[in-house]
């Protein structure tokens, strides 16, 4: 049973007058960005997408979430067209994106309230979700008043109050130290293990992608496809221990060796060195 | 409901220490500290305004003391007199403010969010702005004459461009992030105009608006020194020129009363509006 379904996606960015790219040493107005993606997103998977910068990872994220609309090609969402935002679709930004002006709670009402629930059912959905992520009693600090790993808490209790049955992640953890960066992972895996909801997480640490999925999707440089999907053969429920096990770096290793060919592809073709770890 | 499955006492003794007289300072929010300590220097000053014309070193017929300054102003604010002046410049800047206020900020809103409708206005306000206020205060006064139209037309006209500059910025430097969230949430545009840019563009326009309010305060003196009949302004103006030198001096020192408390009173504002945006000093988390 496939959640999503993405066929053939194309994305071409036209850049501003003055600007010019060269596609493999031809220069021309237009970035292909993705080049016909296909993929099928299982329900209730935990799906991963690495990538090298510039492979569209998170234009593909967008054109899901019915932000963007491709070039051509087309995604289909429990079997309806995407042509627009969804209201059972949660997008977690790696920016955050709370609202400052707001404090967490009503951070976290904003969905339900551009969905029309009413006040009291909003106020109570909100505790609720800051006590499962333990920020009860932090309900009316603002966002200059949490940590980054806080406020990445508040972001996605956010994305959660709406009950979607898809939610995206672009990079949620990037801006985060490793330290708070792999207690969010291990939090993120045990409050989806009692929802499994259908993920489709972005992200360019092989680490965390081999601990957080079901299956990892490899992009290639840009344009973007899809080069091949891994099977991640690790059970759950994935305690923080595994990261420690033989099956685990096997497992590290094949996404690697895939993605290998990509990232250097990718720093040949671009001016800066993107920020592969792990 | 799952349990919380979270301990958050990893996060608790992090905050614990620091947070107690830190949240509360921010609650109970003073009005900054520092003119206690400057209190000094101004007491120094008056020391000396009151020493010097005393000691004859200033003759005091051109700087009466402090005491007589001080004397003659509650003597005037007493009999009414001075009070009915103060009032009516008062209400000219008020007026003239809230006028900008009202054309300026939903104007800003359009021309920050329409970017072709500032193209072709940006060039003729460029060069209205840049034209010196006071230079056309002749044009408004054989426009509207000398009543009250003209001075609140030229304080509407200079507090006008503060709140339209800030509000305009202020709209364009809403954070796109800000915008992908709300409409991926399902934020019709009713909705994002109002949760999120006019939220996000109010510490800009509250900023254009003390400006705002500063400008106006110091044109309607202006304006009242050079053709008006009333205000403070003509006050201390007829007052030189009728040599009531402390009725002068009177004038002002409660012109200067009057503008600190007008700027003390714009910061808390300030300060009371944008409070979520907190200060580099204040963020403990680095």
């Amino acid at each position: 049973m496939e959640k999503v379904r993405i066929e053939n996606i194309k994305k071409i960015f036209r850049l501003k007058k003055n600007q010019q790219v060269s596609n493999n040493g031809v220069l021309s107005n237009e970035l292909l960005v993705l080049n016909g993606v296909d993929l099928k997103v299982k329900t209730g998977e935990f799906l991963v997408i690495v990538g090298p910068s510039g492979s569209g990872k998170s234009v593909l994220l967008d054109v899901i979430a019915g932000l963007a609309k491709p070039t051509s090609g087309e995604v289909y969402h429990d079997d309806k067209k995407v042509d627009g935002p969804n209201l059972k679709t949660s997008y977690v930004f790696q920016q955050y994106a709370l609202f400052p002006w707001r404090t967490a709670l009503s951070n976290i009402e904003f969905g339900l309230e551009t969905r029309g629930v009413p006040e009291g059912e909003r106020r109570r959905t909100g505790r609720e979700l800051l006590s499962l992520f333990g920020l009860s009693g932090f309900e009316d600090r603002f966002p200059y008043q949490l940590s980054g790993g806080m406020q990445q808490r508040v972001a996605i209790a956010r994305s959660l109050a709406t009950n979607p049955d898809l939610l995206l992640m672009d990079e949620p953890f990037a801006a985060l130290d490793a330290q708070t960066r792999e207690t969010l992972q291990d939090q993120l895996l045990k409050i989806w293990d009692q929802k499994r909801t259908t993920v489709v997480f972005v992200t360019h640490g092989i680490e965390e992608a081999v601990f957080l999925a079901d299956r990892v999707v490899v992009m290639t440089a840009r344009p973007g496809k899809i080069k091949q999907i891994i099977e991640i053969d690790l059970a759950r429920p994935r305690s923080e221990d595994i990261r420690s096990s033989v099956q685990f770096a096997a497992n590290k290793e094949k996404v690697w060796s895939v993605l290998k060919e990509e990232v250097n592809k990718a720093q040949r073709e671009s001016e800066y060195v993107a920020g592969f770890s792990r | 409901m799952p349990e919380a499955i979270v301990e958050n006492k990893k996060e608790a003794p992090l905050l614990s220490v620091a947070q107690d007289d830190w949240f509360r300072g921010i609650k109970n929010y003073k009005i900054d500290f520092k003119p206690y300590s400057g209190l000094w220097l101004v007491f120094a000053f008056l020391g000396l305004w009151e020493l010097l014309p005393r000691i004859g070193v200033v003759d005091q017929v051109y700087l009466p003391t402090f005491s007589e300054t001080f004397k003659t102003l509650i003597e005037l604010l007493l009999s009414g007199k001075l009070l009915v002046d103060i009032g009516a410049s008062c209400f000219r800047a008020l007026a003239g403010f809230t006028l900008a206020l009202l054309v300026a900020v939903p104007l800003g809103f359009l021309m920050g969010r329409y970017g072709d409708f500032e193209r072709y206005t940006d060039l003729f306000i460029q060069i209205l702005r840049n034209t010196s206020t006071f230079a056309l205060f002749p044009i408004f006064l054989l426009l509207f004459g000398l009543g009250e139209t003209s001075k609140i037309a030229i304080i509407f006209y200079a507090a006008s461009w503060h709140i339209l500059i800030n509000t305009i910025n202020g709209v364009k430097n809403v954070d796109p992030i800000y915008i992908k969230a709300a409409k991926s949430m399902g934020a019709t545009d009713r909705d994002l105009f109002r949760k999120i840019i006019l939220p996000a563009t109010i510490p800009a326009i509250v900023s254009g608006a003390r400006l705002g309010a500063k400008i106006a305060f110091m044109v309607v003196i202006a304006a009242e020194m050079i053709g008006a009949k009333s205000g403070l302004g003509f006050f201390i103006q007829s007052s030189q020129y009728n040599f009531l030198i402390p009725q002068m001096y009177a004038g002002v020192l409660a012109l200067s009363i009057l503008g600190v408390t007008i700027n003390y009173v714009l910061v808390w504002f300030e300060k009371k509006t944008t409070s979520w945006k907190g200060e580099l000093d204040q963020s403990i988390f680095g």
